[in-house]
């Protein structure tokens, strides 16, 4: 029967200790670790939100950047292509142009020509007249160094004009 | 994979510490039969209660035992402080004297002018005391160790003792004590855990039987009377205006609560048998347990009577189901703690409910 009955300095000594083992762990004690642990949860789960998120902006990031590359390449093929149709285009214009300087050059060379030609052909007209008038008159001369045949001549003349005249 | 191999370790270690106890007892217990009958409801009963000195063993005829001061109040010579050894062999001191029978057998009696024995005040630090002592300094330096240790780096995973310690604490804390007591849980988490460790550490400690351990504090009716009796108060004080009107005015046909309040009564009968239950079941439980590993171990005094071929497979028996009985013993150690803390935290929960009949009674009048 002594089992069930409780020891008045058990009660007092129990009653001290265990009063203090709650008032010291359930001030300083287990409030202290829980809030811990539960604080240290919430940090793991807000770090691993973040990381996700971060994760995928990333991603985000990756799929722009290559939506990027992607439209500067088109971008280039287009610029090529242009700058090749341009420069067909130049050529084509330069090479017209040169064609036109080419004819329009030909075209004056051949006036010149021709100047130079009508020049040189009055040139050689002037000296076959001169030459023409002096070999006449070296004939002349020749022909006219006797006196009866210069009286000849004169007289043939006349009569020419006589004639001419009548 | 590694704590878990430690912690098996330790649980074979106990067990066999535990079966060679058992053995150390032998020679100790068994000079007695010699003299006189092996009295095993003496042998379990001198175990199992408090007493003045811790005894540890006997060599030969010598008595090994840590003397523990005895602190008596006598109203007729005031206060006595001395150690206990002073008076184990029978011998008075101030009047002061061990009973050796009647009411106060095994307590510190004084004699009245009459020759009655009475009982002083006595807060002696008995065995029983020492041992709570030690288990709540114990109790109070490892939880502050692992709350430093949050302290210094808090926002680090922890390892070892602390991260087991991390494990157990919010086990309870999130499988026990919040579905439990339901919302606002975290106002009584703090209790309900230091009530947890607190028994744990007393129902480990008492299956551990050499020195600081070995005393059977939870299987003694004042230690979970206190526990018993702050649940009791904290249940009662934090209950709400809707757990009182169910216990004196309960939904029940008028007949049975208007001329003789049945209902009422069987309520307040069940406030007290809740914390009433608490009290008894620690208690016996924990009784239990070191009253079956004492018989077992008596088993072995017992039939030495009987010849040596008996004597030497009891033995065997006994040494053989303290193992299996220490096995349980260290289940049962957790799962008393564990039933405690839960039946307190559902009490709690109980008394903080919501008034629910009103939409009861709507519903009634839609349908």
């Amino acid at each position: 029967m002594s089992l069930l009955l409780p020891e008045s300095g058990l009660l007092f000594w129990m009653v001290l200790s265990f009063g203090t083992v709650v008032f010291i762990l359930t001030k300083y004690g287990f409030p202290v670790i829980v809030k811990m642990v539960e604080d240290r949860k919430n940090y793991i789960d807000e770090s691993l939100l973040i990381a996700k998120k971060a994760y995928e902006q990333m991603e985000k990031l990756k799929a722009d950047g290559e939506a990027i590359v992607d439209q500067a390449r088109r971008e280039q093929v287009k610029i090529l292509n242009d700058a090749t149709k341009i420069r067909d285009l130049l050529i084509n214009d330069a090479k017209e142009k040169a064609q036109l300087e080419g004819y329009k050059l030909i075209e004056e060379a051949k006036k010149q020509i021709l100047i130079e030609k009508e020049d040189a052909i009055r040139d050689i007209r002037r000296q076959v007249a001169e030459l023409s008038v002096d070999i006449a008159e070296k004939v002349l001369r020749g022909r006219l160094e006797k006196k009866e045949e210069q009286m000849d001549m004169i007289n043939r003349l006349l009569d020419e004009i006589n004639i001419s005249k009548s | 994979m590694r704590r878990l191999k430690k912690i098996l370790l330790v649980l074979v270690l106990l067990i066999t510490v535990c079966g060679l106890n058992a053995y150390a007892n032998e020679p100790a217990a068994n000079k007695e039969p010699k003299e006189e009958e092996f009295n095993v409801r003496e042998f379990i009963l001198e175990h199992i209660s408090d007493s003045y000195v811790w005894h540890l063993t006997k060599i030969g005829d010598h008595e090994i035992s840590i003397p523990l001061p005895v602190i008596v109040y006598s109203q007729l010579s005031g206060w006595h402080v001395f150690m206990a050894t002073e008076i184990m062999e029978g011998e008075t001191k101030d009047g002061l004297f061990i009973a050796t029978e009647g009411k106060y057998k095994g307590k510190i009696v004084e004699a009245d002018s009459l020759g009655n024995e009475t009982r002083p005040f006595d807060i002696s630090i008995t065995k029983n005391v020492f041992a709570l002592l030690f288990s709540s300094l114990l109790l109070i330096l490892i939880i502050m160790g692992v709350a430093r240790s949050y302290k210094k780096k808090p926002m680090e995973s922890k390892k070892g003792f602390v991260g087991f310690m991390e494990m157990f604490i919010m086990n309870i804390n999130d499988d026990v004590i919040k579905p439990c007591v339901g919302k606002d849980y975290k106002k009584y988490a703090p209790y309900l855990l230091t009530v947890f460790f607190f028994v744990f550490i007393n129902n480990t400690l008492g299956l551990v039987p050499i020195f600081p351990g070995g005393a059977n504090l939870t299987g003694n009716i004042a230690i979970t009377f206190v526990l018993a009796l702050l649940t009791f108060l904290i249940v009662n004080i934090s209950g709400s205006k809707e757990y009182w009107r169910e216990i004196l005015w309960p939904d029940v046909p008028l007949w049975l609560k208007a001329p003789v309040p049945l209902m009422p009564v069987i309520e307040i009968v069940g406030i007290f048998s809740k914390s009433f239950a608490l009290m008894i079941r620690l208690f016996a439980n924990m009784l239990a347990g070191h009253s079956i590993v004492l018989g077992l171990t008596a088993l072995i005094f017992v039939t030495v009577k009987m010849g040596p071929v008996m004597n030497t497979s009891m033995t065997v028996v006994s040494f053989v189901f303290s193992i299996f009985i220490g096995f349980v013993e260290i289940l049962v150690a957790y799962i008393q703690a564990y039933i405690f803390t839960m039946l307190s935290a559902v009490f709690i929960g109980l008394a903080r409910v919501e008034p629910h009949h009103k939409k009861e009674i709507e519903e009634t009048k839609h349908s």
